[in-house]
């Protein structure tokens, strides 16, 4: 797997990085440089910026890795990162815009003129962004791994460094034209290598992708394992090379494993010959390629709840995270934001054709994946498998440097939003002091929890962030736009009684091994239950509170909901009845 | 992008504004209760009413075609799950769920997107129209 081509590309996405980073501090020096700046974006160059920076490691790496391990039932994370800016669209973009928000407690604070809620949901975003900044982290690790062969946190550590010294030197922070070129990178990335690996894979005789067997090795594949594994054969294999089997010292020579479960012990390295049938994870259900195809075959305890829980957390989680929000005020106006919105369907949309294929694909030529367990690296090692020598390792460079870029500039927009929300809110330190200071708490604290999680699926974790932000910040911003009848005290509980328990649901799964209770789906899904929970402990707590609605909260409306133009501001003496 | 409705022709919004502005309303300003700008701007019962039927405009209009989408891409797990052999019938060599949720959904995402932004669009314009009326 390791290859010259991948560690240039690497090096050269983040070198990049650094250097557009100083070049654009010079170009746009002051805030006020930016917001003039900001008044002139068009929405293409908006909808290509919020798309390179929503499109992360989970999109890149993780969504391809779960569909090749899982089959279609994961194809609903595509769908519902997608979706997500549907609802966005249709319930936040244009008020969320016109309150002049720039970050969520900013909104949250402008709408309840309360600091408490402002607080909390700072709280809130700082948990969400450090759950989500945490698989970013991860796949860069894996990636590295997989191109270079270091071990999985140097890749964590060079993603904090380079993105926590761009941020903290200025550069990074908020050009549009950056995160934009990183979008058409991206695409470009997985794209192109993808359109060679289709005709490969005509050539190659267009086998099927759907055979009623277990997945084969296609040639003699020499594989490594990074860590202690229990597989299970499904009939006796001749490997070759050395390492440990069930307590067993072999040295450069030939065994039979016999069917049934196996340890494999850390660093051992075997060959296993071709059209043998591959053994799978013991934690993995394994499917023939025929019922891997059809829904269901990820075979959990309660297969449907997960899905619809999967349905919830991405469909509504996509308003609440902390760095896509920052980008709605870069639009001119409300109208702006819908029209820019708009066009993020479209790339993602386009974007999100691609992953499902690597996945497919990966059955018939990586297919050793699901004995590892290293499912998220199928994109990365796809091209070099399917394609021999050189025009494969340039291929799998593309895709490394995409992921790469990937994970900078996600966690990059999580970082800037992080660190302002850390140095108004938490820390309290103004100026370019404070906000270095935060922005190297930002990026240390979720640098240090990967050494302590469990290593799920990179495109899971991500699902977490989303849970905990579909049941506690899309309450205050759905029913915050929506009802004139939401209180202070209503908005703090109903964010608690929903962010609470699913940010706690999230941490148990991370970092325990819940192993296959019965209630470890609703905790590695919880949307479905605190999503529910979050809304109506918010209304029915507000109805209960009415004498305690924020002030001026028609006032507040007009500003939401009223187009720009009109100039209405809701801004004459307060005569009317303000709670009506 | 969007078709103006009929009889308004395709005057860009600051034109909108001049109108209103024009000495012709000079006359009426005098009795300004008549202007939904200022009922609004001056929070008065009138200017809250024109302010709800906007909202209540808009919050239908996103709530109803959020419903539409999110409810057909909703049935499906509970249809793959009833009917098992749907999920084996194949559209254009592919499998049913892969069709559907691989290339169905993202144009239906679009056009949905489409279609709420032209009518929240053209409601506003109402909206403009009938606050800025003299």
């Amino acid at each position: 797997m390791t290859s010259g081509y991948a560690i240039v590309a690497v090096l050269v996405v983040a070198l990049g990085t650094i250097l557009i980073g100083t070049y654009g501090l010079r170009v746009s020096r002051t805030t006020s440089d930016f917001y003039v700046a900001s008044r002139t974006v068009s929405p293409w160059w908006n909808a290509s910026a919020i798309g390179g920076e929503y499109l992360s490691a989970a999109s890149f790496v993780g969504i391809a890795g779960l569909i090749f391990a899982y089959g279609p039932d994961m194809l609903w994370f595509p769908v519902g990162y997608t979706a997500g800016y549907l609802v966005l669209l249709t319930m936040v973009a244009a008020p969320l815009r016109r309150s002049g928000a720039y970050t969520l407690p900013d909104f949250a604070e402008a709408r309840f003129r309360s600091k408490v809620v402002r607080a909390v949901a700072s709280i809130l975003a700082l948990a969400i962004g450090w759950l989500y900044l945490l698989p970013q982290l991860e796949g860069a690790g894996l990636t590295l791994n997989t191109v270079t062969g270091a071990p999985d946190w140097v890749g964590a550590l060079v993603v904090t460094v380079v993105v926590t010294v761009n941020v903290m030197s200025g550069g990074m922070r908020s050009i549009t034209f950056v995160q934009a070129f990183q979008y058409w990178l991206k695409l470009t990335a997985i794209t192109v290598p993808i359109m060679f690996l289709i005709v490969v894979w005509q050539v190659h005789g267009a086998e099927s992708l759907t055979k009623p067997e277990f997945p084969t090795f296609p040639h003699d594949t020499v594989v490594k394992f990074h860590k202690e594994t229990t597989i299970h054969a499904e009939q006796a294999i001749f490997i070759k090379g050395s390492g440990a089997i069930d307590g067993m010292r072999i040295e450069n020579a030939g065994h039979t494993l016999p069917d049934g479960y196996h340890r494999i012990g850390l660093g051992s390295e075997f060959t296993f010959p071709q059209g043998a049938p591959v053994p799978h994870l013991s934690t993995m259900d394994h499917n023939t390629n025929e019922s891997w195809a059809l829904p269901d075959s990820g075979a959990q305890r309660f297969p449907l709840y997960g899905v619809y829980s999967l349905i919830i957390a991405t469909f509504l989680g996509t308003m609440g995270l902390p760095h896509v929000i920052v980008r709605f005020y870069t639009n001119p106006n409300g109208t702006a934001a819908r029209r820019t919105t708009l066009i993020v369907l479209g790339l993602l949309s386009v974007f999100y054709l691609m992953p499902p294929i690597y996945g497919a694909l990966g059955r018939l030529y990586t297919p050793e994946l699901l004995m590892t367990g290293q499912t998220d690296a199928v994109v990365l090692v796809l091209p070099t498998r399917m394609i021999e020598g050189i025009g494969g390792q340039l291929l799998g460079a593309l895709v490394a440097g995409g992921a790469f870029a990937a994970f900078l500039s996600t966690s990059s927009g999580l970082v800037v939003s992080l660190a302002g929300v850390l140095s108004q809110d938490v820390l309290r330190l103004g100026g370019v002091r404070g906000f270095r200071i935060s922005t190297m708490l930002a990026g240390i604290v979720p640098l240090a929890m990967t050494f302590v999680s469990t290593g799920m699926p990179v495109a899971d974790m991500v699902g977490l962030a989303f849970a905990v932000a579909a049941s506690s910040l899309c309450p205050l911003l759905m029913l915050g736009i929506w009802s004139t009848r939401i209180t202070t005290i209503g908005a703090i509980s109903g964010m608690l009684a929903g962010g609470v328990p699913a940010l706690t649901a999230g941490l148990v799964t991370m970092f325990t091994d819940t192993g296959n209770a019965w209630y470890e789906v609703l905790l590695s899904r919880p949307a479905a239950w605190t999503v529910p929970l979050g809304f109506t402990v918010m209304y029915v707590v507000s109805l209960l509170t009415q004498r305690h609605v924020p002030p001026g909260v028609q006032r507040t409306m007009v500003k939401l909901h009223a187009p720009e133009n009109l100039g209405l501001d809701g801004s004459g003496p307060a005569s009317a009845d303000e709670r009506s | 992008m969007t078709t103006p409705p009929p009889g308004n022709g395709p005057a860009p919004k600051p034109t909108q504004r001049v109108v209103v502005t024009s000495p012709r309303t000079r006359a009426p300003r005098a009795r300004r209760p008549y202007s939904g700008t200022r009922e609004i701007n001056e929070q008065s019962e009138l200017g809250a009413v024109y302010m709800r039927t906007l909202i209540r405009a808009q919050r239908r209009l996103g709530l109803s075609v959020c419903l539409v989408v999110c409810g057909s891409l909703g049935v499906l797990p509970l249809l793959f799950s009833i009917e098992p052999d749907l999920g084996k019938a194949r559209v254009l060599g592919l499998g049913l769920p892969w069709f559907l949720l691989c290339v169905a959904t993202f144009p239906m995402l679009l056009l949905a997107g489409w279609f709420y932004v032209r009518q929240a669009e053209r409601s506003e314009r109402e909206f403009a129209e009938l606050v800025e009326r003299p």
